[in-house]
């Protein structure tokens, strides 16, 4: 990990905030830090409000409790753009890419470079085309043709299009929905020496994730989240993967996996044992504001 | 969009190393081998469709369906229907002619009033259609309606006829109607001042698509709206600005015809909707949004105005037409199916 680009004031912090969409409470009392050259990790299962957090970081929705700051200061980002212009891009769940657009094209949509001037103003065609075919290589990727379309490409190259895209236009924090959720484990292991490269590149990196053993080793902060609160924010000092892995699954679910493991499996099976230490070693704080997960 | 389309569309350019199945890909191509099959049969079927004095009449023809069809095709490749289009030429048309012929309006005034209210009905149906979430086809299918309705009640009442007479005699008219309306003789054959306005059309419509960033947006909120959203598109402008591009190439070609016959019919231009429709299909577009080309559009039109009086000029009762152009529609879509299917297979 990069060391010369930590700073020690975090680029944006949340201090309590939630989200109500109408009646449903989606969000509540959520604390946490991003830091330039560190990966936040956001952990949650289906439905834990993982996208709702995010969606208020990246201004697509504005939240309805508590405080964010940028560099300190108190801010509201009043759409997408707003939190893009304070240097906070995006990736969703779905790439925002146009599959039948090109490469390029899709590179620079919505930013795209022009030359000329009034009525005569167009598109730059030759070096967005160079551009976006350096900045991939940059990122490890190489692509013979950036004329093809983006939908050719596999669900991991697409992300990393996606992420060398926010890397390019210079975000400070990079915000990744969920990226390597669709991934095979070869696929997931290039998104997250992506977002590794990111990070190392000064980028503070928000990386939302329901899989601890991707989250781990990337990250530098934890954020759990269990249907629409918070269960802790953990430097990576203050908790093992162990430790996250079983406030993931939920302690008491984990015991009454064990016991119902034990009648099937018998009690000296392996699988059992670590069980039962895993639930051991759950902080006691976490186990007791546990709320049993929602079967999804 | 379905996923087939996606997919069969995204996996073409594999193929597309090569030059000559790249230039088989491109979205025009069945269009261009259509009309020039057309163009052949008519040329030996009958004798005067190849002649200069032929070529005026069908490049005529083509060229007012041309025009629409090119904007049309715009919208499509933007994902929204425009159902008014065709109504809207003739409404365009009314506007001048009761302003100027009942009001006393001068001429020039008269045009530019007509070409503003093209362009706020235009931007009204982009609105509600953003607004409302609705599909451009409901909305547009009212818009349709209410002018069709106006077209006639309004044109009755204050003429007390169904057409508009006199425009030739209104002040300044022949200082606008060359604009529109002008032709020149070459050899035996007239040619309209229309066709260029058609080919101009074509010509910005191609660069704006290849070249522009509103070419770049048009495609985006075709292809996948919420990831446009996403990146900063704006997508209000650029799907109002394309109904309102709609509109303003309905009032042109209603002044088109305005100017050439110097009269206009309550009914003028209804019915033609599904027609520009036609030609922007026929020239490659994706009725799902996110593909297609101006050019493509431009060809569709060719052949319709090629076949219009090619039957004509074959004797052959006219009603044929909406068969053939039916046809034409569904072989166009099967073609379009088959390419894109082979495309995906071929790699
Ligand atoms: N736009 C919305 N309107 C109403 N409820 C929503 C909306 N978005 C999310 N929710 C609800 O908020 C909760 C959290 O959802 P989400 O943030 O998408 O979870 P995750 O991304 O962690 O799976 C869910 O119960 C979901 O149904
Ligand atoms: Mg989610």
């Amino acid at each position: 990990m990069s060391q010369i680009t930590k700073t020690h004031d975090p680029i944006v912090a949340v201090k309590n905030i939630g989200k109500r969409y109408g009646a449903i409470n989606a969000l509540a009392g959520v604390t946490t830090e991003v830091r330039a050259g560190e990966v936040t990790c956001v952990l949650g299962d289906n439905g834990a409000g993982k996208s709702t957090f995010i969606k208020m970081l990246a201004g697509a929705h504005t939240p309805s409790e508590g405080e964010m700051l940028l560099d300190g200061e108190p801010v509201t980002f009043s759409s997408p753009r707003a939190a893009l212009d304070a240097g906070i891009a995006t990736v969703y769940q779905d790439l925002a890419v146009v599959p039948l657009m090109p490469v390029w094209r899709n590179f620079f949509l919505g930013s795209e470079l022009t030359k000329g001037a009034g009525p005569f103003r167009r598109l730059d065609v030759k070096r967005m085309k160079t551009i976006t075919y350096t900045e991939l290589d940059n990122m490890g990727i190489d692509l013979r043709d950036v004329d093809q379309p983006i939908g050719t490409l596999s669900g991991g190259e697409r992300q990393c299009v996606a992420i060398a895209r926010a890397v390019y236009f210079g975000a400070r924090v990079l915000i990744l929905d969920e990226p390597t959720a669709a991934l095979g484990v070869k696929q997931s292991g290039v998104v997250l020496r992506y977002i590794a490269r990111a990070r190392d590149r000064g980028l503070g990196v928000v990386f939302i994730t329901h899989n601890p053993h991707h989250a781990y080793p990337v990250g530098d902060r934890f954020l759990l989240l269990n249907r629409g609160t918070s269960l802790g924010d953990y430097a990576k000092a203050d908790i093992t993967l162990g430790e996250l892995t079983s406030l993931m699954a939920g302690g008491a679910e984990l015991d009454s996996l064990a016991h119902e493991l034990e009648r099937s499996m018998g009690a000296d099976s392996p699988v059992v044992k670590e069980l039962e230490r895993e639930a051991e070693a759950l902080p006691e704080a976490a186990r007791e504001e546990l709320v049993p997960p929602t079967a999804s | 969009m379905t996923t087939t389309d996606i997919v069969t569309i995204a996996t073409r350019p594999r193929m597309e190393r090569q030059p000559i199945r790249r230039l088989l890909a491109r979205p025009e191509m069945g269009a261009l081998v259509a009309a020039l099959a057309v163009m052949i049969f008519f040329s030996v079927y009958t004798s005067n469709f190849m002649t200069l004095a032929g070529a005026g009449v069908w490049l005529e023809s083509a060229s007012t369906f041309g025009i629409m069809a090119v904007a049309v095709a715009l919208l499509m490749i933007g994902g929204e229907f425009d159902l008014s289009a065709g109504v809207m030429t003739g409404f365009t048309a009314l506007i001048v002619g009761v302003l100027t012929t009942n009001y006393g309006l001068n001429i020039w005034v008269a045009v530019v009033v007509s070409l503003a209210v093209a362009l706020g009905v235009g931007a009204l149906n982009g609105f509600i259609v953003m607004r409302t979430g609705l599909p451009s086809f409901i909305v547009t299918l009212g818009t349709f309606f209410v002018l069709a309705g106006i077209d006639l009640a309004v044109t009755k009442l204050i003429t007390g006829q169904v057409s508009i007479q006199g425009m030739a005699k209104v002040p300044f008219y022949d200082t606008i109607q060359p604009l529109f309306g002008a032709s020149i003789r070459i050899g035996g054959g007239v040619f309209y001042v229309s066709v260029l306005w058609w080919f101009l059309v074509t010509a910005i419509a191609t660069w704006v698509l290849l070249r522009a960033r509103a070419g770049n947006w048009i495609f985006a909120v075709g292809g996948a709206l919420n990831s446009s959203r996403q990146v900063g598109v704006p997508i209000m402008k650029t799907k109002v600005g394309l109904f309102m591009t709609t509109a303003g190439a309905a009032w042109l070609v209603g002044m088109i015809s305005l100017f050439r016959t110097s009269t206009v019919q309550a009914n003028t231009g209804v019915g033609q909707e599904f027609i520009y429709i036609i030609c922007a299909v026929v020239g490659g577009c994706l009725l799902t949004g996110g593909f297609g080309s101006a050019i493509g559009a431009a060809l569709g039109a060719l052949i319709y105005g090629m076949v219009f009086q090619g039957i004509t000029f074959a004797q052959w009762d006219t009603n044929w037409l909406r068969t053939f152009l039916g046809a034409m529609l569904l072989l166009a879509v099967l073609l379009n199916h088959w390419v894109r299917t082979r495309a995906g297979g071929g790699r």
